[in-house]
């Protein structure tokens, strides 16, 4: 029960920190509150039994920090001081209750129990034999032929990179073709400037 | 004393010490990935924010001298290459992706079949990826502020 | 204690969601967008947890069998931990859209940017 209700208050932490970069009216204090987030994420992934995950991302943390700083030093945000726009708060609001409407539709709304009933618990996960009405998936599996099978000892590794090999060769694609997209959009034609000025 | 390119000496100087022990700590958080908590990912990241604090402390252009665009160009793409290699490999042994080098002894470096083989090519693909992209969006300078020459 | 968890993540998505649609500033629609790709990756960690789970890491001379029964679940930390990189991407792209916008517009305001466009 501590680690739930620490994982509570972490994700409290997160939704402050995320209203106040959406709100701050100045763009360097909206930087730092994600920041604030990412960090609390990492802390999250720690209480969940997850190392590599927050290994990685308190790393991609600090250099999205430092990716943002750069454009947003010494900017404020002119817009959010004028008259605040009514109609796309609304459309905003509109959108938010059809996603809610359709998530608590699709995770068994109106049926007896509501989601609570669909939903599986917290801290029983399915695919890995927790719950006891359902049948265990592929997890199980994976978790106990990670050491003959393989022969590594750590199952995230072993996962993957030997038994799903190739979603991760997906997504090594994805990371290429993000990366040839910045370098697209931040070539230079003509005349090569020495330092371009933003 | 003029000052150069980047920040003060203080930081340069740390920076040259800090950087190479953190690439080689990238290194090997994505070599022991099969032992421990890590792997290709999380070594990718660590060794391209050595590469990016080299670019912040000393400057573009001073960084660029040793950290060309052409190198940090093929290696992605050699990074990218060598995992196809490996996957291509597998046919060795029947399939695609199958594992062709034996299973060894649990616990050692020199185990698990083809997963060091791929954390090092996931360490070079992400690492020179995410470095290059850093490079390309540190060509822009805020307006207002003359270069420091 | 387990649905809040659940309400609060799926909150974290709609302050997001909300990012992107409401405000006018480019450097607020991409806070948006990061914030929903926080909270996705969120939700995926946070469905694989087993209570009082440990990591899915072998000791040494440990059993097997009992580890892999009180082991939390491997397979959503392992599509995470891509994804988290490939936000990095994402973030690098988006900056890289907005520096272009702002050295041909002069602005980071949307509004502006629609007017001048035309």
């Amino acid at each position: 029960m501590g680690a739930e209700l620490l994982i509570v208050i972490l994700i409290v932490f997160m939704l402050v920190a995320a209203v106040i970069a959406l709100e701050a009216d100045d763009l360097l204090s909206s930087v730092i509150a994600m920041g604030a987030a990412g960090f609390a994420l990492s802390v999250i992934d720690l209480l969940v039994a997850a190392p590599d995950l927050a290994i990685t991302q308190v790393v991609v943390e600090v250099i999205m920090l430092v990716l943002l700083i750069r454009v947003v030093l010494k900017r404020r945000d002119t817009a959010a001081a004028l008259s605040h726009d009514l109609l796309r708060t609304g459309i905003s609001l509109l959108a938010c209750g059809v996603v809610l409407a359709v998530v608590f539709f699709a995770f068994g709304g109106l049926a007896e129990n509501g989601p609570a009933g669909v939903v599986p618990p917290f801290g029983e996960p399915v695919l890995a034999g927790g719950n006891a009405t359902v049948e265990p998936g592929v997890s199980k599996d994976y978790l106990e032929q990670t050491v003959e099978g393989t022969g590594a000892v750590n199952s995230v590794t072993a996962v993957l990179l030997d038994f799903r090999a190739y979603d991760t060769l997906g997504e090594a694609t994805v990371i290429f073709a993000s990366v040839l997209g910045v370098y697209a959009l931040l070539r230079q034609i003509g005349r090569r400037k020495e330092h371009l000025t933003l | 004393m003029k000052q150069q390119h980047g920040m003060t000496s203080i930081v340069k100087n740390t920076a040259r010490l800090v950087s190479g022990f953190i690439a080689i700590f990238g290194v090997y958080v994505a070599l022991t990935g099969h032992l421990g908590p890590g792997g290709g990912f999380a070594g990718g990241v660590i060794v391209s924010s050595a590469g990016a604090l080299i670019v912040l402390a000393f400057g573009r252009r001073l960084a660029t001298k040793v950290i060309t665009d052409e190198v940090v160009h093929v290696a992605d793409a050699l990074g990218a290459s060598l995992f196809l290699l490996i996957a291509v490999l597998g046919f060795l042994t029947g399939a695609f992706f199958a594992s062709f080098i034996p299973v060894g002894d649990l616990g050692h470096l020199k185990s698990a079949g083809t997963i060091p083989l791929s954390n090092l090519a996931i360490l070079v693909k992400v690492g020179a990826g995410l470095l290059g992209a850093f490079l390309a969006l540190s060509a822009f300078r805020l307006a207002g502020k003359e270069p420091s020459s | 204690m387990g649905i809040a968890i659940y309400i609060l993540t799926f909150a974290l998505l709609l302050i997001g969601l909300y990012g992107v649609i409401a405000k006018r500033n480019v450097i607020k629609i991409i806070l948006g967008v990061l914030i929903i790709d926080y909270a996705v990756n969120m939700l995926l960690v946070l469905i694989g947890y087993r209570r009082d789970g440990v990591a899915p890491i072998v000791s040494a001379d440990e059993d097997v069998k009992k580890w892999a029964a009180a082991s939390v679940d491997p397979l959503p930390q392992a599509m995470v931990l891509t994804s988290i990189v490939i936000g990095l991407g994402l973030a690098a792209l988006m900056v890289a859209m907005a520096i272009r916008l702002y050295q041909k517009y002069g602005t980071f305001d949307m509004n502006e940017i629609r007017r001048l466009k035309g």
